[in-house]
């Protein structure tokens, strides 16, 4: 039978230095999975590489030979030296293959745990390796089962819950401050990379105007031109501060831009309506007293952190159970790769006949009720040897060589037509 | 009758179960279920109040049991009403809690009956109860929308997320829909005064008479008032607004309980066990 070996490295095992120098772009994709396929001792091979990992799955009947080719591979493709390259790598086998690949798509290996890009991207190796026909029976399969799996850990747990980034933490928080985003007013108010991404975030919920106050002003009119906003003077924040709902204030300012005593006063002129302080900046703009006032909620760069810090700890509860439902799906994978051989396939076949066979009989002698306990006996016997005749031919097909060169692909496409697979 | 008003008791129950299941596994499905037990629930409920009225021929407001199924069937149905336009799930459980604990006290108390049925057959009698136990009804949910505002902004402001931030709303959705139920309690409360008045002055010659009842209610009534007004006119809003709806909310009740158990007056009548 084919075994299954995983051969990869990751952020935990290998610097950035040495993650960059053997990923395989998606132009290198095609030419690897190529020459991977070419490699005499490999039968299937599926090959995916992020910035965090490089990982090559594949089936083979000869597994020592296997994974040394697929190391001296990488280190000749990449040119780099082999021993080196042997200590970052680890290399799994059967089972522990299975779990590990499931866990990288259900992002349970991730480096931010529950990050829904890699889903996509172990599906892009899947396709780029479906095209080349480098993948088969196993590997298809256990693809396309990590997808299912990866699917019911996202949807079961609570993995994905709970921003872990500034501008989805801001976001999290501002939407348990508002109804909704939609149509709420923003005040930017200096500039930085942070604040930008945090304001397109914004964005994307529909807010309403953008304000933006730079101490520059043409700076200022250059940044309100790229989110669509208006440009308004330094002086004029508090002005401001009455319409808006979100303040997000990044400068480079050694005092508060924003003082208590103006808020206080800016809150009069809005009825108490509230609004939402977001300071990115360090040393800060806002003065964290404004905080105490009633309806004025300031979150600066370290609470945004705990608040990011915080969701990692729930995340990091949650793979608990992520880890609980791989486990489970490694023991059924296991259970269709050991059906799938010749025995356990024709008992299964015996079976289901058998039982469509009883099934219809019983609902046969149910109308017949003049039969005496002979007569019962003789229809069970036919029932046998009706059986037995049907799977005569079956039966001498599977245990022949005649297919050999292909046998996990007949199997699984009688199990296919009589409906006997377990995997889901 | 009987069995109406026990399976009343066992739906609402099992739907706060259900909420209680939901508040901490945050499970749509049965949050779904939870909901459709507390209509189930609320469903028997009525008939239970239609079959009490058609067997006795009024409104069963004529002691503590029968004025205590009345008000938890309309706290239900009000917070029914509202669900549909608030998505505010949660609430759920307050109001299940609610309407479980009145049933419970109510099937723990003897029927009493009515004096002279007379009384509890007027029209503005009737208008009167309805409209007035509305109004407990939206001024108790607005208690409990303030009770969960506190915890939300009390979440935000330590900045410490605890139990309640994922669970509850936002703070804007709680605060509006507080003062959507005040707003409706408030007009109920008044159109209930007005009735009650009208009807004191059939029976007894005065719309006012400086009855204890009166009295308290009066004072509820201006309390709301205040509540009100200060939203309109000064922006009251948010924490403030929220520690009002309980404040109100405990004098409410001191209204509806305190006064009849405590201080004697003409609506003893509807509270005796």
């Amino acid at each position: 039978m084919n075994d299954i070996i995983l051969i990869g490295l990751n952020h935990n095992t290998a610097p950035v230095e040495l993650r960059e120098c053997v990923s395989f772009s998606d132009s290198d994709n095609d030419e690897a999975l190529k020459t991977l396929k070419d490699l005499p001792e490999i039968d299937e091979v599926v090959l995916f590489s992020t910035c965090n990992r490089v990982e090559i799955l594949s089936t083979t009947k000869d597994k020592p030979g296997a994974i040394e080719s697929i190391i001296k591979f990488i280190s000749e493709y990449h040119r780099v030296d082999i021993n080196s390259l042997r200590d970052h790598l680890y290399i799994y086998k059967g089972d522990e293959a299975v779990r590990h690949l499931l866990r990288v798509a259900s992002s349970l290996d991730s480096m931010i745990i529950g990050e829904p890009q890699v889903f996509g991207q172990v599906k892009e190796a899947y396709n780029a390796a479906l095209s080349k026909n480098s993948s088969g029976l196993i590997l298809n399969r256990l693809l396309q089962y990590a997808f299912s799996v990866a699917k019911r850990v996202r949807n079961e747990t609570g993995i994905g819950d709970g921003a872990v980034s500034i501008s989805y933490a801001a976001v999290e928080l501002g939407s348990k401050i508002f109804h909704e985003l939609e149509g709420k007013h923003v005040l930017l108010i200096g500039a930085g990379e942070m604040a930008e991404i945090a304001i397109e975030h914004l964005i994307s919920h529909k807010v309403g105007s953008i304000f933006v106050a730079n101490r520059t002003f043409d700076r200022g009119v250059d940044l309100a031109k790229k989110f669509n906003g208006t440009a308004i003077r330094f002086e004029e924040i508090i002005d401001y501060i009455e319409k808006t709902d979100v303040v997000i204030s990044s400068t480079g300012s050694p005092d508060f831009v924003v003082t208590r005593e103006q808020v206080k006063g800016a809150m009069k002129i809005r009825r108490n309506r509230p609004i939402f302080f977001i300071d990115i900046a360090v040393p800060r703009d806002i003065d964290p007293d404004i905080n105490q006032l009633s309806n004025v909620y300031v979150y600066d760069i370290d609470d945004l952190k705990d608040t990011i810090n915080e969701n990692l700890e729930d995340r990091k509860k949650e793979s608990i159970k992520g880890e609980r439902i791989v486990d489970e799906a490694v023991i059924q994978f296991n259970e269709w790769r050991e059906s799938l051989d010749i025995k356990p396939t024709l008992l299964a076949l015996r079976k289901k006949i058998q039982s469509i066979a009883e099934n219809e009989i019983e609902k046969t002698l149910k109308s017949l009720d003049n039969l005496s306990k002979e007569d019962y006996e003789s229809i069970n016997r036919m029932m046998d040897s009706f059986i037995n005749k049907i799977l005569h031919d079956p039966t001498l097909f599977l245990k022949s060589n005649e297919f050999k060169s292909n046998k996990s692909l007949t199997i699984d496409f009688i199990q296919k037509i009589f409906n006997l697979g377990k995997l889901k | 009758m009987a069995w109406l008003f026990y399976t009343t008791l066992i739906v609402y129950s099992i739907s706060l179960i259900g909420y209680f299941v939901y508040l901490f596994k945050q499970n749509n499905q049965i949050f779904k279920w939870s909901f459709f037990l507390l209509i189930l629930g609320f469903l028997f409920h009525t008939a239970t109040v239609i079959y009490s009225y058609v067997i006795t021929g009024y409104i069963p407001a004529n002691d503590l049991k029968g004025t205590l199924l009345i008000a938890g069937w309309i706290i239900t149905g009000t917070f029914l009403a509202f669900q549909h336009k608030f998505q505010f799930k949660i609430l759920g459980i307050y109001t299940a809690f609610l309407s479980t604990l009145i049933i419970l006290i109510a099937s723990q108390l003897q029927d009493v009956p009515a004096e002279s049925k007379n009384i509890f057959n007027s029209f503005w009698l009737v208008s009167h109860i309805i409209t007035i136990f509305i109004g407990y009804a939206a001024f108790a949910l607005a208690g409990g929308a303030g009770l969960f505002y506190l915890f939300q902004e009390k979440a935000l402001k330590q900045k410490t997320k605890g139990f309640f931030f994922k669970r509850l709303p936002s703070l804007e959705l709680i605060d509006n829909s507080g003062y959507a139920f005040i707003t409706v309690g408030f007009t109920t409360m008044t159109i209930g005064l007005i009735t009650g008045m009208v009807y004191a002055h059939l029976i007894w010659g005065k719309f006012w008479s400086w009855d204890p009842k009166e009295v308290w209610s009066g004072i509820t009534w201006l309390l709301y008032a205040a509540l009100l007004h200060g939203r309109v006119s000064g922006g009251w809003r948010g924490k403030k607004a929220a520690i009002m709806a309980i404040v109100g909310f405990v004098v409410l009740l001191f209204t509806f309980f305190g006064v009849n158990l405590f201080l004697k007056g003409h609506h003893g009548e509807f509270t005796k066990f």
